[in-house]
């Protein structure tokens, strides 16, 4: 058995598609390697991203050596694979078809659908296809039933794929997988269509013409989206790709925005730091808001905090550190044995066992965002309002607790600074709608807690000997999380512990225009060694951008933005040694960070009245 | 003898609005555990209209009609045989339920505007799946489900006419 290595791709090697209610990676070697349907956490339909001989997959590429080059047609997340062989060029156009509302009434349309296109551009190209879905993260081989001019059905308790192609496919191996390869001349195409429905009678998609125009429907419903996009500054390329990756990984019937699209690629090769994140966390609830409305996506934003607390309060008071898309709290983790994992990462995870933690921070997150909705919405309905007066009095109860902290760790609960910071954001934030008249709150129970978390952030949270805030109470190491106080507002960015608290992350924590979330060695629950954080990079730019070191932060940006694949995507973490992707693929924080670090760059660069040449 | 004049159509019409409900619910039921992708309302809803949510409120309304209207029939049997019990409903409900499967599953891309046919692949007007013989394309436990859901509704009737 050749080494695992050889056996998977590099994580950046992929490229996303969806349909906003699920999503699939596709390699630069054509291959659909990871699908979940009909929605992002439902079980796979290929896996061979966790699994290279038993997770299934759906290839299409050349028989010979080839070189690719690929993009997404500009402003769409319609993919383009261009494989150059010795004797020819093919062009592979990935997607899954969308459309506005109007098209769905129209039309009957399979529940979900992966359209390929295929076309010889140049010379000849024989042409290998492989389409062998494996159910259930790889446990089910399902059953074929060809039905000739139908198309090939993979019925499976209540659920059907249906594969229909231009290209001649053939049963291949076992009972399910097809297979073909076909001689293609300049000029010459196909269609292949991948369909799933369930529970009633499936849509035969159509191929030919009809299936050319769904693509270009497509695109044409991704450009009208991405031209909603109000910003129009430095990296607004960065910044379009960011937001079209994030409405991508929205789950549009809840309005709920995903962490990633995949579960258990690791955060150290090799290692257990292999987690889950088809769930959503109410983590940067705030700065995703902020981030969909200063770009201008107000019904995305009004969808997305519609979710929140619609999901939230189903358990309030307490707040759970992730929901579901359709906010369930209860998300049992499980590992699936059966599974190789990513270069042998083990275990594979399912569910995640976060859901049970304690992270207080959350509250501060999910009332910044009810501010934040609130100051550009003008308004909050009175149900709303009692739910946040309730998370506000379940502040003043629970802040002296200790919890797992914003990183999730697994080694038990510590007195998070940042925790209690949020805690002290979520009842001044209060404070402040009820000054507005937004929302009732017991206003000098409030002030007077506020006044206690403060004194004792500024008392225990702050070392004096390393000049700086810490991340636990008493404690001596530093943490990444510590560099969104200015932004929550609980601190001046320019406020002398702030400025020293920055140096010194920067000094423990920075390396090669990355951010590790905190120092080597800190106890996390794991020994292995994880890379760089997406995520805090794009906080630190942030940073020196509110403190108006401009030229700071544009170097930085331009250095994390170079560690962006070939599409400019992002996982959770980087190598800062090699620039490889660890951890789950693409991470939606991770260019929610991006997005808000162009545009405070941007404000930066305005403010200060500079006009320094920046890119596009 | 075309019409019994001891018809009761109230009596019938209510037994079969409920042999309907539970008819429905059966099959519903079964589509929920995924032992069968057949549904009825939608597939009557759809040679209507293409959109979903309509398709189904309409197919629903139509098959709650249908249901009421075939409860006149079998009422106007048990009037002709002058005895209605539960196994005279669960025969016809049989013979219903195999009418249903042998004869107008196949036959029913002929009949319907939007279902594709059993020789041709999909085009624009006509994208939907069709049912094959005694509806196995929609999973191999659809004939036992759509069977046992009609011999249930007229055991019901044939009880409580």
């Amino acid at each position: 058995m050749p080494d695992a290595d050889d056996r998977y791709a590099p994580i950046e090697d992929y490229a996303l598609i969806g349909d906003c209610a699920s999503a699939a990676l596709v390699g630069k070697r054509g291959s659909i390697d990871w699908l979940c349907w009909p929605r992002f956490d439902s079980p796979s339909i290929f896996a061979r991203l966790l699994d290279a001989d038993d997770g299934g997959h759906f290839w299409v590429r050349p028989v010979a050596d080839f070189s690719v080059e690929r993009r997404y047609r500009p402003d769409t997340n319609v993919l383009e694979t261009t494989f150059t062989t010795e004797r020819g060029v093919l062009r592979l156009t990935d997607l899954m078809p969308v459309a506005g509302r109007e098209a769905y009434r129209r039309e009957l349309w399979p529940e979900h659908e992966i359209l390929r296109k295929v076309e010889c551009v140049a010379g000849t190209v024989e042409v290998d296809v492989r389409c062998d879905p494996r159910l259930d993260y790889g446990r089910i081989d399902p059953a074929l039933d060809d039905r000739g001019p139908h198309g090939v059905f993979y019925n499976h308790e209540g659920s059907v794929l249906i594969v229909r192609s231009e290209l001649p496919l053939v049963l291949a191996r076992g009972r399910g997988a097809l297979h073909g390869q076909v001689l293609l001349q300049e000029g010459e195409q196909a269609l292949l269509s991948l369909t799933y429905d369930e529970g009633e009678p499936a849509v035969l998609p159509l191929l030919g013409e009809h299936a050319e125009a769904r693509i270009e429907r497509s695109v044409a419903f991704w450009r009208e989206w991405a031209g909603r996009c109000e910003y129009d500054g430095p990296y607004r390329e960065a910044v379009v790709r960011s937001a079209l990756t994030l409405k991508l990984m929205t789950y549009a019937p809840s309005g709920a925005i995903v962490a990633a699209p995949t579960t258990s690629l690791p955060e150290a090769i090799g290692g257990e730091r292999n987690w889950d994140y088809r769930y959503c966390w109410l983590r940067d609830a705030a700065l995703t808001l902020r981030a969909l409305y200063d770009l201008g996506y107000e019904e995305e934003g009004r969808a997305f905090f519609s979710w929140l607390l619609h999901a939230t309060r189903l358990t309030a008071p307490e707040l759970s550190v992730l929901y579901d898309v359709h906010g369930h709290a209860r998300l049992e983790e499980r590992t699936l044995e059966h599974l190789e994992g990513y270069r042998g990462s083990t275990p594979v995870r399912i569910g995640n066992g976060a859901h049970d933690q304690l992270q207080l921070d959350t509250y501060g997150e999910l009332v910044s965002a009810a501010y934040e909705f609130v100051q550009r919405e003008q308004t909050l309905d009175a149900w709303h309002a009692r739910l946040l007066r309730t998370l506000g009095n379940e502040v003043c109860e629970r802040w002296r607790e200790p919890d797992e902290g914003i990183w999730e760790v697994r080694s038990g609960r510590h007195h998070h600074t940042f925790s209690k910071a949020m805690c002290w954001v979520a009842l001044d934030r209060l404070l402040e709608l009820h000054e507005t008249g937004y929302v009732s709150v017991p206003a000098d129970r409030y002030r007077e807690t506020c006044g206690a978390i403060r004194a004792a952030i500024e008392e225990r949270g702050y070392n004096e000997k390393l000049d700086s805030y810490v991340a636990t109470f008493d404690g001596d190491r530093v943490d990444a999380s510590l560099l969104l106080l200015p932004m929550y507002g609980y601190v001046e960015a320019s406020a002398p512990r702030m400025r020293s608290t920055f140096a010194r992350i920067h000094e423990e924590l920075a390396q090669d225009g990355l951010l590790y979330r905190y120092p080597h060695g800190t106890d996390d629950g794991f020994s292995s060694r994880e890379g760089a954080f997406g995520i805090c990079s794009f906080w630190d730019e942030e940073l020196f951008a509110r403190l108006g070191r401009v030229e700071e932060a544009r170097e930085n940006l331009e250095l994390t933005l170079s560690y962006a694949n070939d599409l400019g995507l992002f996982a959770e973490e980087i190598d800062p040694d090699t620039g490889a992707f660890l951890g789950n693929f693409p991470q939606a924080f991770t260019h929610v960070g991006l997005i808000n670090a162009a545009l405070a760059l941007e404000k930066a660069r305005t403010d200060a009245s500079l006009s320094p040449d920046l890119p596009a | 003898m075309l019409l019994a004049p001891a018809l009761d159509v109230g009596t019938a019409l209510l037994w079969g609005v409920f042999a309907t409900g539970v008819l429905t619910l059966l099959m519903a039921a079964s589509q929920g555990l995924g032992w069968s992708r057949m549904s009825l309302p939608f597939m009557i809803g759809s040679m209507f209209t293409s959109h979903r949510s309509r398709a189904m409120v309409l197919g629903f309304t139509f098959h709650f009609a249908f249901g009421m209207a075939f409860a006149l029939l079998y009422a106007l049997v048990f009037e002709d045989w002058r005895r209605a019990t539960w196994w005279l409903g669960g025969l016809l409900g049989t013979f219903h339920g195999l009418f249903m499967l042998i004869v107008v599953m196949p036959a029913l891309p002929d009949l319907h505007p939007r279902m594709a046919g059993k020789h041709h692949g999909p085009t624009p007007t006509r994208q939907l799946e069709p049912p094959g013989f005694m509806g196995l394309n929609y999973g191999r436990n659809t004939p036992a489900i759509t069977l046992v859901a009609h011999i249930l509704y007229g055991v019901l009737l044939g009880t409580f006419y």
